[in-house]
C-alpha cells in the first residue's frame, strides 16, 4: 500500500460515459489479489478526496493495469481527459479483495455484476481461470450500448447478459436469471460486485455458500480505514461495523448489513 | 538547538506538526504509510465513555476546496481505548492528545479522569464543538456559561493538561474563549469544522445522510486564521491552530495568527504522507522567511500584540 505518480500508457471509451485507463508504475507489482482497488486523486488541486476505482485487470509482465470507471462528476470527467504519458497520483493497492486460493479444476463459480460493478470482476475471472475452475458469469446492464468487455468475459466462460431494457439478453436484472438457474446448478464460490439490489439479491441466494462474496462501494474519504466515513453495520452485532475501504470492500455473504 | 521545538503545557514537542483528531483515527492506520515518532503529536480520534456508532452513511461529501463529514464520533468506547487502541501506540516516540467528547458533563469528566492514566497521554483535547452529534458536542461549546463550567470541572479531574477545542460555529467567539480561559483551561485548539450542507440535485436530497456536516478543507482556512488571531488577542494560553492547513506557508501562517501549534486535517485523506513532508519542509521555508525559530516567532507574534 503506497502512493505513486503512475503514467498513463492508454485512454479507451469503452462505451457512452465508461472509459478503460490503462496506467504502468511499480506499484503494479503490489497489485497481486483480484478485487482491490486504487484510490485516484483527480488532477485539480481543489479536489481534495481521492476517487476509489477498482483494479480491472493487471499485468505483471509489462507493470500494468486497467481501471474502467463511468464518469459520474467532475473529478472522473477529469480521468477520461488524462492522455498517454500523463501522469496520476495513485494510492494502492487498497481493500482485502477476493479470496480464490480454495479453488480447484473440479469447482464450478458463479461470477455476478452489474454496471460498473462489472471491473473487478474481470481480473478475478483471470485468477479463478488460472485454477481451472469452470465459470459461468451473470452480467447485468441498464442497456445494449453500455455494454462492456462481453468477448472478453465469453473466453474464460459462459456468459449470461441481461439489460434493464431488454434491449440485449434477458429483459430485466441479473436476479431474475439466477434464480432460473440455480434450479439446476449450485456453485462452489460466487462473487458479485454491483447494485445494493444486486448484492442483496446474492446475499439472499447465497447466505449459506461458505464462499459467497460481495463488493461493495462507498463514499470515503481516507481509503484506509482512519476516517470512518464507509462503515456499514455488521449482522451479527448492528452496533458494531466494518469499514469498507479496510475490512472490505469484500465481504461474506451474511457478514454485514446492506 | 531544535528550531522546530515547541514547548505547551504537558507537551514537549519536537515539531508542531500534529494530525488533527477524527483525520487520522487511533494512528495505526498511517503507521503503514511512515514511522508516527516522526511526528510532533498526534490527536487521537475523540472517545466517549460507551461505544458509540456514528451517524448512518453517506458520512461524506465534496465541496469547492473542502470536504463535509457527518462520521458522528464512531468509536469503540473508552475502555478498548485504555485497554487496546493507546498501548498500541506506546512503540512510538509521540505524545497522544486524548480527544473526549460525551453527552452530559458527568461523561466528560468520567472519561478525562481516566484517560490521562494512559502513559502515552500527554494532553486531553476536550472535544466541545462536534456539530454532528444530537446530544453533547456542540452544545457545550456555544455557551460561554456552559463551556465554563464544564472545562471547570474537567480540571478538577484531569491528571494531564486539558485543551479545548473551540467551534466556528457561533456569533462571537471571544467571550467562549475567555469563559474556558477562566475556567482554567491549559490551552486552545481551533478550529473545529464549520457547519455546511450539500444537495444532491438528481435526488433532491441532502447527500449526508445526516442531512448536514462539517466543513473542512483549505476552504476554512482564511476562517481559522481570522478566529485564531481574534482569540489569541484576548487569551494568555496558548493556542494549537487547525482548519485547511495544506501547506509550510499555511503552518506559518497559524503561527503568525497566534497559534503555538498546528495540527493537519483533511490533508491527510488527499496525501497521507502530508504531516511527515510538512515537517521536513518547514525548516527550508523557515530559512526563506528568516524565521529562526518557532519559539521566537511565537514570543515575537506575542510581543507585537501587546
Amino acid at each position: 500500500m503506497k502512493q505513486e505518480m503512475m503514467t498513463v500508457l492508454a485512454q479507451k471509451e469503452l462505451a457512452p460515459k465508461i472509459y478503460e485507463m490503462t496506467l504502468t508504475g511499480k506499484l503494479v507489482k503490489e497489485m497481486t489479489i483480484p478485487g482491490q482497488f486504487l484510490h485516484v486523486k483527480a488532477p485539480r488541486a481543489d479536489l481534495l478526496l481521492r476517487r476509489p476505482i477498482s483494479l480491472a485487470s493487471v499485468d505483471q509482465k509489462n507493470a500494468s493495469c486497467k481501471l474502467i470507471y463511468r464518469t459520474e462528476g467532475v473529478g472522473t470527467e477529469l480521468f477520461s481527459q488524462l492522455v498517454p504519458d500523463d501522469q496520476v497520483d495513485v494510492m494502492g493497492p487498497l481493500g482485502n479483495g477476493f479470496p480464490v486460493e480454495f479453488l480447484g479444476k473440479e469447482d464450478l463459480v458463479f461470477i455476478i455484476g452489474g454496471g460498473i460493478g462489472v471491473p473487478p470482476l474481470f481480473e478475478l475471472a483471470k485468477k479463478v481461470k488460472e485454477k481451472g475452475s469452470k465459470i459461468v458469469f451473470f452480467l447485468g446492464f441498464a442497456k445494449k450500448e453500455v455494454i462492456f468487455y462481453e468477448q472478453e468475459f465469453a473466453q474464460m466462460g459462459e456468459v449470461h447478459l441481461s439489460t434493464d431494457d431488454g434491449s440485449y439478453g434477458v429483459k430485466g436484472h441479473v436476479g431474475t436469471m439466477l434464480s432460473k438457474v440455480l434450479q439446476k446448478e449450485k456453485p462452489t464460490a460466487v462473487y458479485s460486485c454491483g447494485s445494493n439490489g444486486l448484492l442483496k439479491a446474492v446475499d439472499h441466494y447465497f447466505a449459506d455458500l461458505e464462499h459467497a462474496y460481495l463488493s461493495l462501494e462507498a463514499r470515503m474519504a481516507c481509503g484506509m480505514g482512519a476516517c470512518y466515513a464507509c462503515v456499514c453495520p455488521t449482522r451479527a452485532d448492528r452496533g458494531k461495523s466494518k469499514k469498507i475501504c479496510d475490512e472490505g470492500p469484500v465481504f461474506s455473504t451474511g457478514e454485514v448489513i446492506l | 538547538m531544535n528550531r522546530l521545538a515547541v514547548k505547551l503545557p504537558g507537551l514537549n514537542l519536537k515539531n508542531p506538526i500534529m494530525p488533527a483528531s477524527g483525520c487520522f483515527g487511533f494512528g495505526k492506520e498511517y503507521s503503514k504509510y511512515y514511522d508516527l515518532g516522526l511526528l510532533g503529536a498526534i490527536m487521537a480520534k475523540a472517545a466517549t465513555s460507551e461505544p458509540r456508532f456514528g451517524n448512518p452513511t453517506p458520512r461524506v461529501a465534496e465541496t469547492p476546496s473542502g470536504m463535509l463529514n457527518a462520521i458522528g464520533l464512531q468509536n469503540p468506547g473508552l475502555e478498548v481505548i485504555m485497554k487496546e487502541t493507546l498501548p498500541s501506540l506506546e512503540r512510538y516516540d509521540v505524545p497522544i492528545i486524548a480527544n473526549v467528547a460525551g453527552s452530559t458533563q458527568e461523561d466528560y469528566v468520567a472519561v478525562c479522569a481516566k484517560i490521562g492514566d494512559a502513559p502515552n497521554v500527554h494532553a486531553i483535547e476536550l472535544n466541545i464543538s462536534c456539530p454532528n452529534v444530537k446530544h453533547g458536542g456542540i452544545a457545550f461549546g456555544t455557551n460561554p456559561d456552559v463551556a465554563y463550567e464544564l472545562t471547570q470541572a474537567v480540571k478538577k479531574v484531569a491528571k494531564v493538561p486539558v485543551y479545548v477545542k473551540l467551534s466556528p460555529n457561533v456569533t462571537d467567539i471571544v467571550p467562549i474563549a475567555e469563559a474556558i480561559e477562566a475556567g482554567g483551561a491549559d490551552g486552545l485548539t481551533m478550529i473545529n469544522t464549520l457547519l455546511g450542507m450539500r444537495i444532491d440535485l438528481k435526488t433532491r436530497k441532502p447527500i449526508l445522510a445526516n442531512q448536514t456536516g462539517g466543513l473542512s478543507g483549505p476552504a476554512v482556512k482564511p476562517v481559522a486564521i481570522r478566529l485564531i488571531h481574534q482569540v489569541a488577542q484576548v487569551v494568555n494560553i496558548p493556542i494549537i491552530g487547525m482548519g485547511g492547513v495544506y501547506t509550510v506557508d499555511d503552518v506559518l501562517e497559524m503561527f503568525m495568527a497566534g497559534a503555538s501549534a498546528v495540527a493537519v486535517g483533511t490533508a491527510n485523506f488527499t496525501d497521507p504522507y502530508i504531516c511527515p513532508k510538512l515537517i521536513e519542509q518547514l525548516p527550508l521555508r523557515m530559512d526563506e522567511l528568516g524565521i529562526e525559530s518557532l519559539e521566537k516567532l511565537i514570543s515575537e507574534v506575542k510581543g507585537a500584540r501587546k
